[in-house]
This record gives structure tokens, sequence and C-alpha cells, in this order.
């Protein structure tokens, strides 16, 4: 690759940075209004069901992956397990179903 | 910086370094095969670290698409932390200015969800730093490490695999979700609301995530309070 690729990585982490900084030090030390932060405070939730669905079906071609992946997921966390383990039985989990394709 | 944030931190940050593992292998893998230098991956890896855009990067490079379409893209996939760093500054124990600026830069989907989701009142700057060291050193080893291997994991670990990130936001969840019934309606509004976006197709995948967070967090938002004042 030539010097554009160095250019346009420069030009990814500059517009990957702003998102990322400018609400954390601009906001510093300042006052939101009541409402705002409440729907601020609601973001991590709303967040994590948007990263969540539709996507998690759709990480393999055949979709039962995503299917038996989320539902072992599911299962584990509901014990109260920590999220390594989580992490760690979903995969355990798929590698097991892949053996019976 | 207290040590002992930084190293809780670390440990917090354990599950998303295991996420990120097949991930950044893969695109390794992947920017080797788009004829991508060692150096060159890995430093994609090393200053934008935002692994959807990586990923996008590649596929566009390959179709031979012009280096400032890619750089628009890649703000476009990413301008959804303008609403995850400002939802996580509420959270976040006030601290100097040029230190925030500097933790931004590790704020990724997922260590935003590790520290949103921590139970503790205000989160401390050595605990962001330590998810987000272990998290980014993972995310640039491994993309080296794919780089150099270039041979691939076996095939069913790699599909196994892939369920990993998703699993760690469920396990994330899941615990707020037990006996919340607010925490549960946020999660399933934007989830059909993103779907909905997935399906028809008319929003990208960057702003599809951000518009179905921000109307699902307004929507419950308005609704509790409706609620408050009839009670």
């Amino acid at each position: 690759m030539s010097s554009w690729y160095w250019w346009m990585v420069l030009g990814m982490a500059i517009v990957t940075y702003i998102p990322r900084a400018i609400p954390l030090t601009f906001l510093e030390g300042r006052e939101l209004p009541e409402a705002v932060q409440n729907v601020l405070r609601n973001i991590p939730y709303a967040v994590l069901g948007a990263l969540i669905f539709p996507a998690v079906f759709f990480i393999q071609e055949n979709i039962w992956f995503g299917v038996i992946g989320a539902v072992a997921a599911f299962g584990i966390a509901i014990t109260g397990a920590n999220v390594m383990i989580v992490v760690l039985g979903s995969i355990a989990a798929l590698a097991i179903f892949s053996g019976f394709l | 910086m207290n040590g002992r944030e930084f190293s809780a931190g670390l440990k917090a940050g354990t599950s998303i370094a295991i996420g990120y593992f097949p991930i950044a292998l893969t695109f390794g893998l992947l920017a080797k095969t788009t004829g991508l230098s060692l150096l060159e991956a890995t430093a994609m890896s090393i200053f934008v670290f935002a692994g959807a855009s990586q990923y996008i990067a590649l596929s566009l490079i390959t179709a031979g698409v012009a280096p400032i379409v890619i750089v628009l893209n890649t703000f476009v996939v990413n301008i959804r932390h303008f609403l995850m760093t400002a939802a996580l500054n509420e959270k976040m124990a006030p601290d100097d200015r040029w230190k925030k600026a500097l933790y931004a830069f590790g704020i990724t989907d997922e260590t935003f969800s590790v520290l949103a989701t921590q139970k503790n009142q205000k989160i401390t700057t050595g605990f962001a730093v330590g998810v987000i060291t272990i998290s980014y050193g993972s995310w640039v080893v491994f993309t080296s490490v794919g780089h150099l291997i270039g041979a691939n994991l076996p095939q069913f670990l790699q599909a196994a695999m892939s369920i990993a990130l998703y699993a760690m936001f469920i396990g994330l969840l899941v615990p707020s979700m037990h006996g919340n019934r607010k925490v549960v309606s946020l999660a399933v509004i934007a989830g059909a609301i993103n779907s909905l976006f997935y399906f028809t197709g008319w929003l990208s995948t960057g702003w599809a995530i951000m518009v179905s967070t921000l109307a699902s967090a307004i929507f419950i938002e308005w609704i509790s309070r409706k609620g408050v004042k009839r009670s």
C-alpha cells in the first residue's frame, strides 16, 4: 500500500475519536437537565438490546448457531454466573453443537 | 491513579479480551488477504480501535472505494459513540479533562457496556483505564497474531467463537433485567426497532443502532414520567 493508506488510517482515527471524546470532555462538570440525565441513564440497557438483536441470530449462515448460542448465554446468565462463564459456556455449547452437524 | 481500581478494571475487562480474540484474529487474517502488510494491519488496530469500521474498511479497500469515502463511512458507523460517551459521562467520577480525553479513545461498544453496567455509583478513571487496557491489548496483539499465523483456527472453533461478544452483552444485560421491568422494556424495545431497520434496510447499521437506542430510551422515560404524574 502507498501513502494513501496512512492518510486513510489517520482520517479513520480522527473520526472515530471525535464522537468518543467530545461528550466526555465537553460535558465534564456541566449539569444536564433532569429529563436528559434520565434518558442518558436508560441508554446502556437500550444499547445492549440494539447490539444483541437481531445481529445475534446472524453470526453464522446457519441461524441455529445464533439461536442456540443466545439461548445458552441467556440460560447461563440467568443463574447469576460471571460474564466470563457466560462467554466461555456459550462458546462451549456451540462447539459441541457443531460436532453434531 | 489508584492501583487497586486499575486491577479491578483489568479483571472486569477480561471477558472483552476473550471476546476480541477471534474477531481481532480474523481481522488480521483478512487484512493479510486484502494485501495489507503486518505493520499496516496492526497500525489500523492501534490507531482506530473499532471492530466494525475496520472490517468495513477492508471490504471497501478490496472494492477499490476511494479512501475519503472509507473515512466518511467510518464516521457514520461510529457516530453512535456520541450517545454512549454522553451516557457514560453521567456515570464516571469527575476527573481532569485531559485524563478523560485520554481514556475516551478506548470507548467501544464493549468497553462501554462493561463500564455502564457496573453496579458502583461512580466509576473511577483507574477502573476505566484497566478495562480499556486489557481490551485494547487483546485487540492489537491478536490483530498481529492473526496476520502472522495466516492459517485459520479450526473452522468449528471459529464458528463457535462468533457468539463471544453477543454472549458478553447478554451476560451484562441479564443480571440488570432481573426483577426490573424498565430494563427489560428498554432492551426489548430497542432490539425490536433495530430489527425493523435490519429487515427493511431503511438505515445502515451504525445509524440503526443509534436511532433505536435513542427512541427506546426516550420512550421509556416519557412513559415512566406519565406514570409518576398519575400516581
